[in-house]
């Protein structure tokens, strides 16, 4: 059997992957340019008996997923920046509450209005941490369409698995891109689907009650069991407390249920690492001109490598260290101003020897734009 | 059968003041699920924040107590994907329409089978008594120390105008009107809204002078009056009681099954 091949855009590349790992409710509201993704859901939901709705802003359309969600089904949003921060405040609740949810964040300039129609990747600490108050996210990312397909099932995988919202962190320029994608068959990228309780009808159900893994089975709204759910710090039965002890436990819970599978999460792809002497480190669309640096400059016998993440919260530090180790210099390509190169900071020994190549301008960071800013690097001038 | 059979008793005592008007919409809002004989496993309570939000911790249905103003919002969500079950959305005034007026509007215009029950006591009480877009015009608030210059909403006719195909209005002195209208209301097959006068002792009635609990429900008595009564004709100033609109028009649910089918045909 011959395997479908489509040119397709990312954005509907994201909606094809979601189809595939089982969505079958998505809310939304126009934004540029995340909005063929609500336009292809619309046109693709009710033909799968799934269910499409627009809501009046950003807010209502990660709330109504929510409720969804709690009623059992896969469920998905798609903005763009000042969307995604209208949804903080929703974010937030389904992160305290643990309710599954993926939400495609396709970055365009900001801050505010900024630039709608060309790339960015100026959200990636809003993924991290735009709403209030300690908690853990997991961000993942995808430079093409290949990549972006298998990403997207994999956010709907995680978010079943460690019950949390997921962000898909798209830009402009993948979301629009028109590329081929090889639209893989069923079975062939594993589906995690909903862990639901076996507590029997009529037994005391816990639903805020970690078994030993850490993970919750859950209960659908409608179903035997009726529960509380609130953005109130809550014990296991869902009710609000003030009880320190539970308070404690839960917040523990809610950042090591992600920050204690950090490895198990991780995703990346890596080229030329293991002689590398300079370490390119990039996502989503940078990462395309970053490989198209490192191969033309390993044609001439310069030892490049690149490290793609396509996870980027939780943070892989642990990877970047390892990956690092021999490097004499680290250059995070990313367009904004320095996020992922904070990070990448943080987690080397030595951070004096982490450089930003950047690109801010709404045009797509080049290769001439990377390896100017190596020059300079080096001390050579452009 | 007693309102106790959906109550869930190991969260008792509720944290509302004494005198408050909320447990009365809880009790006459249960009698109205008891007579309906509703199943419980079909009933889901979602909220938002405030006072009035915290009745759904108290019911045995499933319950949602979710963000400040965004209950319809997740209501809309859990209805949509699940359209056998039964949605009941009580909320405080500041709740659903000050910070959740654009919701409401659009939840109304939606028509989706849901039971908005606003609980409008006039004032945001749990932050402690500042003036709501229901407080109106010459209301003393801890934010209006000069009293309040601005006006207030109309429920019902924003209800109304917004596209509510069931609006009705009662007190919480009218307690059997609560559950005549929120039985109505359940049993109607769109959008509901039920406005239900709730006193706030605690900050509204006493610095407004209205008095203690009793005071302000007798207060409820006399100045409201039934749709269409001769009193109001008497004394425009009254405020009126009763069922608004009652009217059959497409329930989005079900437009959008008729939905799925013509895409599934084509």
């Amino acid at each position: 059997m011959t395997r479908k091949t489509e040119f397709i855009q990312g954005n509907e590349v994201c909606v094809n992957a979601a189809l595939y790992a089982g969505v079958d409710f998505f809310a939304g509201y126009p934004i540029t340019p995340s909005s063929e993704i609500a336009e292809n859901m619309a046109k693709r939901l009710p033909q799968i008996g799934g269910k499409f709705l627009q809501m009046e802003d950003e807010i209502s359309s990660l709330c109504s997923i929510t409720g969804a969600s709690l009623t059992g089904h896969k469920v998905m949003t798609a903005t763009s920046g000042p969307g995604f921060s209208l949804m903080q405040e929703a974010l937030g609740f389904a992160v305290m509450t643990e309710i599954p949810c993926v939400i495609a964040d396709v970055q365009r300039g900001g801050p505010s209005t900024g630039l709608p129609t060309h790339g960015s990747q100026g959200d990636v600490y809003q993924a991290r941490w735009g709403t209030h108050g300690d908690h853990n996210i997991i961000a993942l990312t995808a430079s093409n369409h290949q990549d972006l397909f298998t990403m997207t099932v994999e956010a709907f995988n995680m978010a079943e698995t460690y019950r949390t919202p997921v962000i898909l962190l798209m830009d402009e320029i993948t979301g629009h891109t028109r590329e081929p994608v090889t639209l893989p068959e069923e079975g062939e990228i594993p589906i995690i689907g909903r862990l639901r309780t076996s507590v029997p009808e009529g037994v005391d159900y816990h639903p805020y009650l970690p078994r030993e893994d850490g993970r919750l089975p859950m209960s659908d709204f409608g179903g035997k069991h009726r529960y509380n759910v609130t953005g109130l710090y809550h014990d296991m039965w869902g009710f609000p407390t003030t009880d320190p002890q539970v308070i404690h436990g839960l917040i523990h819970h809610l950042t090591d249920k992600i920050e204690n599978n950090a490895h198990e999460i991780t995703r990346y792809r890596e080229y030329y690492l293991d002689d590398a002497h300079t370490v390119l480190i990039s996502y989503g669309c940078s990462a395309r001109t970053a490989l198209h640096v490192v191969n033309s400059r390993r044609r001439r016998g310069e030892k490049l490598g690149l490290l793609e993440l396509q996870s980027i919260w939780p943070f892989p530090s642990e990877l970047i260290r390892a990956k690092c180790a021999h490097a004499s210099y680290i250059l995070v390509v990313e367009m904004n101003m320095g996020q992922v190169v904070h990070e990448v900071k943080k987690a080397v020994h030595d951070p004096e020897c982490v450089y930003l190549a950047n690109r801010v301008d709404g045009e797509f960071i080049t290769p001439t734009d990377v390896r100017n800013i190596m020059r300079l690097i080096h001390g050579r001038g452009v | 059968m007693s309102v106790e059979q959906y109550m869930r008793k190991r969260f008792f005592p509720h944290i509302w003041c004494p005198g408050c008007g909320h447990g009365i919409v809880l009790n006459n809002m249960l009698r109205a699920v008891d007579e309906l004989q509703l199943d419980q496993n079909e009933m889901v309570m979602v909220s938002g924040i405030g006072c009035s939000s915290r009745i759904s911790g108290y019911v045995d249905f499933h319950s949602l107590h979710t963000l400040h103003g965004r209950a319809l919002a997740f209501a809309t969500g859990i209805k949509m994907s699940q359209p056998n079950l039964s949605v009941i959305c009580p909320m405080g005034d500041g709740d659903a329409l000050a910070i959740g007026g654009n919701h409401f509007i659009h939840a109304c215009r939606r028509n989706m089978d849901l039971t908005a029950i606003v609980m409008n006591n006039r004032i945001y009480g749990m932050t402690g008594g500042q003036f709501s877009p229901l407080s109106g015009t010459g209301v003393a608030a801890t934010t209006s120390p000069q009293t309040t210059i601005d006006r207030e909403f109309d429920i019902s006719s924003l209800s109304l105008a917004s596209g509510a195909t069931f609006v009705a209005r009662t007190t919480a002195y009218h307690y059997r009107e609560i559950t005549n209208y929120i039985k109505e209301a359940l049993q109607h097959p769109g959008f509901s809204v039920v406005e239900i006068l709730s006193q706030c002792p605690t900050h509204f009635g006493r610095r407004n002078k209205l008095g203690d609990s009793p005071e302000m429900l007798k207060q409820y008595k006399q100045n409201t009056t039934k749709i269409g009564s001769e009193a109001k004709q008497e004394n425009p100033e009254l405020i009126e009681r009763g069922i608004f609109r009652q009217e059959i028009a497409p329930e989005y649910c079900d437009e959008y099954d008729k939905l799925i089918n013509r895409a599934q045909q084509s």
